[in-house]
């Protein structure tokens, strides 16, 4: 198929719309507006309903409502915005519905700014709102991906009844890529015969509900999300290696890092130092044991993790990494993408460290 | 031999929870009769509040949904934006509707949601414990307002059906209560009325229900009833505040 320039944030919404997704519920906020926008243009042509809610507790809520209803139905937002979802996320993981919401982050905390930003990583794989529960977390890194996996998500949301992140940020959204449309692989999904969709007299009450008052009660769901949380991990980990057979220096990033990662290790290359790139695609669940296992092989003498946070994804690349090599942080808050040669000079600090100023890496190309 | 009376179709088997004396059972079997009666209970979605009324999802026959404090009228209008053919209906105390989610119903009235509202406003948040509530009468006192509540402090109570009356998209707001036989008939009349409209397509349609809370106002269920008449009527007075269908049969 023929290659089209999108926008990421419009490639999402026509992503929504070809994997079936028909209501739409949002709230304007920058650097995500283009999401809603499109939705408001397109939905009503597919016999859909796009509505922008009062605020973005009232567009979790009806989304909630929506999904408790049976039918396929997103809401996006930037982070300001995703911290007020918390509530409705969090009652979505509760009552085990199927919701796909696209964070396209900006700097924080408080009202930050609007550049791009990776710092609700916390938010996002631990969870906002209250109680035990998880979020699968997608991170594309290109346009193309940001459209694969928005589409998926979907699929991913129904099968397990769980709420799906699009995790992105401002430049993923803002910006263009030549993309390809294509479907994900087809998954048999199971029916939403649990949905309050009218009874019409055909079987009892249908209840959405995540209230469980009786301990035991509450208990077992408990029980029964951490074994839905145990088969996600199980099944749908997905991550990307680039050089890393032969890397001395591995840098763990994901989204748009993950792209200004992949530029340092070219130049590292060039310079002859052996550099690589582990990217997580989901970052929850994490790939913990391929990074592990990565990180393990003889060849590997450091791992640097680079995001554009003081440090977020670090606690789960030191998790994995369990000691056996040395981990380093290089990354930006509040906005700022960081460059190239800021990835290369710390992976010359982390040789460095490692080789005990042993051996030094040759004249680094500052340029970026 | 003749049956004279019966549990309503459109409540399940479920024993409610409710204090003796509580009219939100009353109001429960309300609007359960109304669903019945329109032959709905089939194509109903009802949404549960936070509060007394939470477990109302076990007690009613339809399908129904449990919302985040406050956010039944966003799920409602999730649901019927995606099922049009469907009657939804929200059921809220007043700390669920007039507190915390009160720009919810606001808004949902504002766009005309073609839902149905039930307000239950018993002054007080019941489920807590009997804290103050937005609705608490100035002087009434509650477990946060040890001494009454003062009205250089929190202000005058809110007047929901009042402020949602002046929307365009309320088509139909009237505020009832349980205290007696012909006001219990006039309450199911509004419920019965709300649905229809709704049905219709009219817009959104909203009743409130004066009740009582024996155990938070520490009364008797009869004091209790005694205690509404004498002071929250005057209030809250009983009446239709708006009747859109009904101004525009008029003007045409
Ligand atoms: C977000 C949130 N805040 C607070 C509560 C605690 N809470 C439960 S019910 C309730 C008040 C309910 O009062 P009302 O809506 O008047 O209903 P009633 O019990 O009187 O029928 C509160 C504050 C909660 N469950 N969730
Ligand atoms: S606490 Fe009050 S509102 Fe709640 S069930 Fe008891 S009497 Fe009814
Ligand atoms: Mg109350």
């Amino acid at each position: 198929m023929a290659k089209e320039l999108w926008k990421g944030n419009e490639a999402v919404a026509e992503a929504a719309i070809r994997a079936g997704c028909r209501f739409f519920f949002g709230y304007p906020i920058t650097p995500q507006n283009e999401i809603p926008e499109y939705f408001s243009r397109h939905l009503p042509e597919h016999g859909g309903c796009f509505l922008q809610a009062e605020s973005e507790i009232a567009a979790i809520n009806m989304t909630y409502g929506a999904a408790g209803s049976g039918v396929r139905v997103m809401t996006s937002s930037s982070s300001p915005g995703i911290s007020l979802k918390q509530e409705g996320i969090t009652y979505i993981a509760g009552a085990e519905l199927p919701v796909v919401i696209v964070n396209m982050m900006r700097g924080g905390p408080g009202l930050g700014n609007i550049a791009p930003s990776q710092s609700d990583y916390f938010q996002a794989t631990r969870g906002g709102g209250n109680g035990d529960y998880r979020t699968v977390v997608l991170a594309p890194s290109t346009i193309q991906e940001a459209a694969d996996l928005t589409q998926e998500a979907f699929d991913i949301a129904d099968v397990y009844r769980i709420p799906v992140l699009v995790l992105a940020d401002g430049l993923i959204g803002q910006m263009m890529e030549a993309i390809e449309w294509r479907s994900p692989k087809p998954r048999s999904l199971p029916p939403k015969d649990w949905a309050t969709d009218g009874s019409r007299g055909k079987r009892g009450h249908n209840v959405v509900n995540s209230l469980y008052i009786e301990t035991e009660d509450c208990t077992a769901l408990n029980r029964k999300l951490q074994q839905k949380h145990e088969l996600i991990t199980k099944n749908e980990i997905r991550y990307e290696e680039f050089m890393t057979r032969d890397a001395e220096v591995l840098f763990v990033s994901y989204g748009t890092t993950a792209r200004v990662a992949h530029a340092a290790v070219l130049k590292l290359r060039k310079d002859g130092v052996k550099a690589g790139l582990f990217r997580p695609i989901t970052l929850w669940p994490f790939p913990e044991a391929a990074l592990r296992a990565c990180a393990q092989q003889t060849n590997v003498k450091a791992v640097v993790t680079a995001e554009m946070s003081m440090g977020q994804m670090l606690d789960d690349v030191k998790i994995a990494v369990n000691g056996a090599k040395p981990v380093r942080f290089v990354g930006t808050g509040g906005g700022t993408i960081p460059t190239p040669a800021e990835l290369m000079d710390e992976a010359q600090k982390a040789i460095e460290e490692v080789w005990n100023h042993g051996r030094r890496i040759p004249a680094l190309q500052r340029a970026n | 031999m003749a049956v004279v009376y019966r549990r309503s179709k459109g409540l399940t088997d479920a024993q409610t929870h409710y204090c003796p004396g509580c009219t939100h059972g009353v109001a429960h079997k309300l609007v359960a009769e109304a669903m019945e009666e329109l032959d709905i209970i089939g194509t109903t979605v009802g949404i549960a509040p936070v509060g007394c009324s939470v477990f109302a999802y076990d007690y009613f026959a339809c399908d129904m949904q449990e919302a985040a404090h406050g956010r039944a009228p966003a799920v409602a209008t999730g649901i019927k934006r995606a099922h049009p053919d469907l009657a939804v209906f929200t059921y809220q105390g007043d700390g669920d509707l007039a507190a915390i989610g009160t720009a919810e119903i606001v808004h949902a009235a504002m766009r005309g949601e073609k839902i149905t509202t039930i307000f239950i406003n018993n002054a007080i948040y019941g489920m807590t414990g009997g804290q103050m509530a937005p609705t608490t009468l100035v002087g009434q006192t509650a477990t946060t307002a040890p001494l009454g509540r003062q009205q250089e402090h929190y202000g005058s109570p809110i007047r929901m059906a009042e402020l949602l009356s002046t929307l365009d998209g309320c088509v139909y707001a009237e505020r009832v209560t349980l205290t007696d036989v012909p006001n219990i008939l006039k309450a199911k009349k509004a419920i019965k009325k709300a649905f229809e409209l709704q049905l219709s397509g009219a817009g959104f349609t909203f009743v409130e229900i004066l009740s009582t809370c024996p155990t938070n106002w520490g009364l008797t269920p009869l004091d209790a009833i005694g205690w509404l008449k004498e002071h929250m009527i005057p209030y809250f007075p009983l009446g239709v505040y708006a009747d859109r269908m009904e101004e525009r049969r008029h003007d045409a």
